[in-house]
């Protein structure tokens, strides 16, 4: 009963996208009044019934019902709780569902908060919202039904990719969606304040909370995934530049870009045509992702089953979106173009820089992604890698980051060289301290992590700079926030290029007894066990690291077995033991057993890296998202009002 | 005219810039695109010593020989039609094995041996380039691993 049900749920939710775009469109067409009304509680009750369809799968899950096509597939009775659990989004089906429900409850809380807005802008807003839902129901229900049943249950499930067993990994994908989705919102103010022609501040300050609140996700979510992939996958990288990496990247610089513009139409009135164009690359490029990767065009880590015929339903929503939008604002730029004048040497002016650049970046990745697909259809086998990657987006990163040290310094309209050079000369010192320090003691050391050094010195200086001089308690949270998350890319970019600089790495077959010296560390491997897990056998070896001074720490890293399901065969898995240390993390993995001559397996292969302030990476992350976070709050007014309330309350406990 | 002059240099900015990523993507992607190669393309003289490229194929059974050191495997990579030696240090992926297809990321060495930086096995679940679709029919699949993460 609980798949109907959900599947009714699921219908219902559609025919009320369906209610609230027509409403919506009748309205705008100078329809009656009645039917604004209308849509906002139908918005509403679609979010809250797609979340109850997606709240039913989630118990289907976990009560193991085996005669649902999707859950025999993808989940086992075996299975820890909470692997059942995160099982509902680790498949197509599923994750589809959970896009929707996102889709859908974005939707009603626009319904529900956003006051801000004209009440045509913010119907016309709901129906694009409704349109892109209604796209995705579509989907789910004609090609992707969660909630089908098998015609005779098996005993029990495949199981789960034992990859996907990992607690970082369940819950790396709805942090990633919440991202991806939230932007849909963007897209569906920018539409909707087409429509009506309301595009300024108002429209700005409307969507810049949920242009911060995805962007947010989805540097978590990118953070997350980069560290999973460092710890989980056992090749001690942190980023590969894989295809699925890139269709998340590229989103972010999109909500990167956009976050800086909407900035400026919110509080200049400039910059209009621009931040609309990028709220509209900004979803479009989460559903190029979702398309390159559903659509089988290429295989890698995370894509689903290949099945065409998705790929093409996809395309084809794809094109309606992103044609629609792009026509729309063909049709409305001319309209919305002017605005406030502005130097080039300004606040502005640098953040426009800052968006070219962003924009170019992710032009520059995209192309990288998409090219070896489109050569591959002209007859042609290349594949791009990351050296390509690196040498487009590493420069043009790094200037991003010296746009970043002026931008903040500069104030609004106008501005004079003489003035910003001034403000400058403690960051420029911190920068030529990091380059002499670097070229005297460390040795060789590439380009590109040189420069990257060097910039992360200056932007850490720099980034504290609208700080000086400033009563701490009383700037306002978004400066705060701008503060943290730039020093977050300066602590980021110096983990980047501390790790690739200094990487020391060992390869060793090793016997038990046997002495490994990497960097500052002497490793001793005592020997290796077997050792049983909930589903799955390994071998664990034992490292005791001995630093300088002394100090011992035990490592375990393991190679794992799990057994094949349903016929499938065993899949082994390695769990590199990690040592995080002050000054960066020592790496350990444990391969495969040497057989000796005689056939005894006395020695294993063991490798080990030492990964000077790698741990920089994903804290320079969260500071990104942290910095995100206080300045949402700033905008949300949460504070203010939190503070007068309270200012309120001690004046009323005062007076006479 | 103030304001047009400074959107005119606004613009031109933005050209310069688009121009120079333009050129600098074009470049890097005649540089840096590792063209993908099998090994009857390499035997067809197809790949020059030194240059950096990924040899897709199957592992040849029986051919699997680890040297006594522990760490080096020599091995020969086959598409049914050429086969190319290939030399690799480090620990292979867990699905690496005979008679399974493989990716190696390397370059040919003057005496027709493939040097393996990196060794991907086909259906490792850490990565497939969409490559290892093309191989030739008449090789024996390896049993399908299914893999399903997502992003």
């Amino acid at each position: 009963m609980i798949a109907e049900l959900g599947l009714a749920l699921l219908w219902i939710a559609a025919a009320l996208a369906c209610l609230s775009l027509v409403a919506g469109i009748l309205f705008l067409r100078g329809g009656p009044k009645d039917l604004a009304a209308l849509v906002r509680p139908a918005s509403v009750a679609q979010g809250v019934l797609t979340a109850a369809a997606f709240g039913l799968l989630i118990a289907l899950f976990v009560r193991s019902d085996m005669s649902v096509e999707l859950v025999a597939r993808n989940s086992n009775s075996l299975k820890p709780m909470i692997f059942k659990v995160a099982g509902t989004w680790g498949n197509h089906e599923g994750s589809m569902l959970l896009w929707l429900m996102i889709l859908s409850l974005s939707g009603g809380l626009i319904a529900i908060f956003e006051k801000r807005l004209r009440e045509d802008t913010l119907v016309a807003t709901l129906a694009a919202q409704a349109a892109l839902s209604l796209g995705f129901f579509a989907f789910l229900l004609f090609s992707s039904n969660p909630f089908k049943r098998l015609p005779v249950a098996p005993p029990d499930g495949q199981g789960l990719n034992p990859l996907l067993q990992d607690i970082g990994l369940a819950f790396h994908p709805p942090t990633l969606y919440v991202g991806y989705v939230g932007l849909s919102v963007a897209f569906s103010f920018a539409v909707g304040a087409l429509i009506t022609r309301e595009i300024g501040p108002a429209f700005a300050r409307a969507m810049r909370p949920w242009v911060l609140g995805s962007w947010i996700f989805l540097t978590l979510g990118i953070t997350a995934g980069s560290y999973w992939a460092y710890y989980e996958l056992g090749w001690g990288g942190w980023w590969f530049w894989d295809p699925v990496e890139n269709v998340s990247l590229v989103p972010w610089l999109a909500g990167a870009a956009l976050l800086h513009s909407v900035a400026v139409t919110a509080t200049r009135n400039a910059l209009r045509a621009w931040t609309v164009m990028l709220a509209v690359i900004g979803f479009s490029m989460s559903m190029v992702g979702t398309f390159i990767v559903r659509s089988g065009l290429l295989t890698s880590v995370h894509s689903f089953a290949v099945d065409p015929e998705r790929g093409t339903f996809l395309l084809v929503l794809m094109a309606i979106y992103i044609g629609g939008a792009l026509t729309l604002f063909a049709l409305r730029a001319g309209s919305v173009a002017e605005g406030k004048k502005f130097a080039l040497l300004s606040r502005e002016g640098s953040l426009v820089i800052n968006n070219l650049l962003l924009t170019t970046i992710l032009a520059l990745v995209l192309l990288g992604t998409l090219y070896p697909i489109v050569a591959e259809a002209m007859g042609e086998k290349i594949s791009v890698g990351p050296p390509y990657y690196n040498k487009v987006a590493g420069p043009l990163a790094l200037i991003l980051c010296l746009v970043m040290v002026a931008g903040p310094l500069l104030s609004w309209r106008k501005d004079d060289g003489k003035r910003l050079w001034s403000r400058l000369p403690l960051a420029v010192f911190a920068g030529a301290a990091v380059l002499f320090g670097l070229v005297l003691f460390g040795g060789k050391v590439g380009i590109l992590p040189l420069l990257g050094m060097t910039v992360a010195g200056v932007v850490a200086v720099a980034s504290l700079a609208p700080l000086w001089g400033r009563n701490l308690r009383r700037t306002p949270l978004p400066t705060w926030g701008m503060v943290v998350a730039h020093f977050g890319v300066a602590v980021c970019l110096a983990g980047m290029g501390a790790e690739s600089a200094f990487i020391k790495e060992r390869l060793v077959a090793a016997a038990p007894g046997d002495d490994i010296r990497i960097g500052d560390f002497s490793v001793k491997f005592a020997g290796v066990k077997p050792v049983a897990g909930p589903n799955y056998t390994a071998i664990e070896g034992t490292l005791v690291a001995t630093t300088a001074s002394g100090s011992r720490f035990t490592m375990r890293p393991e190679a794992r077995t799990f057994p094949g399901l349903m016929g499938t065969a065993p899949t082994e898995t390695n769990e590199a033991a990690l040592l995080t240390r002050p000054g960066g993390q020592l790496y350990a993995v444990l391969g495969q057993p040497v057989t000796s001559d005689e056939g005894r397996a006395d020695r294993y292969q063991i490798r080990l890296w030492w990964k000077p302030l790698v741990w920089w990476i994903w804290l320079g992350g969260a500071l990104i998202a942290i910095g995100a976070t206080l300045s949402l709050l700033g905008r949300a007014q949460l504070l203010a009002i939190w503070r007068s309330r309270r200012h309120r309350k001690s004046q009323e406990r005062f007076a006479p | 005219m103030k304001a047009k002059h400074q959107r005119l240099a606004l613009a031109l900015v933005a050209l310069g810039g688009i121009a120079g990523a333009g050129v600098l993507a074009a470049s890097a992607l005649r540089d840096e695109a590792a063209y993908f190669r099998t090994p009857a393309e390499v035997a067809g003289g197809k790949a020059a010593v030194g240059e950096a490229m990924r040899l897709g194929g199957m592992v040849a059974k029986g051919s699997i020989a680890r040297q006594s050191d522990g760490l080096t495997i020599r091995f020969v990579a086959t598409d049914g039609k050429a086969t190319v030696p290939v030399e690799y240090k480090g620990i292979v992926p867990d699905l690496f094995g005979e008679e399974s297809g493989m990716v190696a990321d390397g370059r040919m060495r003057a005496d027709g041996t493939f040097v393996a930086d990196r060794i991907l096995a086909k259906h490792d679940e850490r990565y497939m380039p969409p490559q290892m679709g093309e191989m030739p029919k008449n090789m024996k699949a390896p049993k399908n691993v299914k893999a399903t993460a997502w992003p």
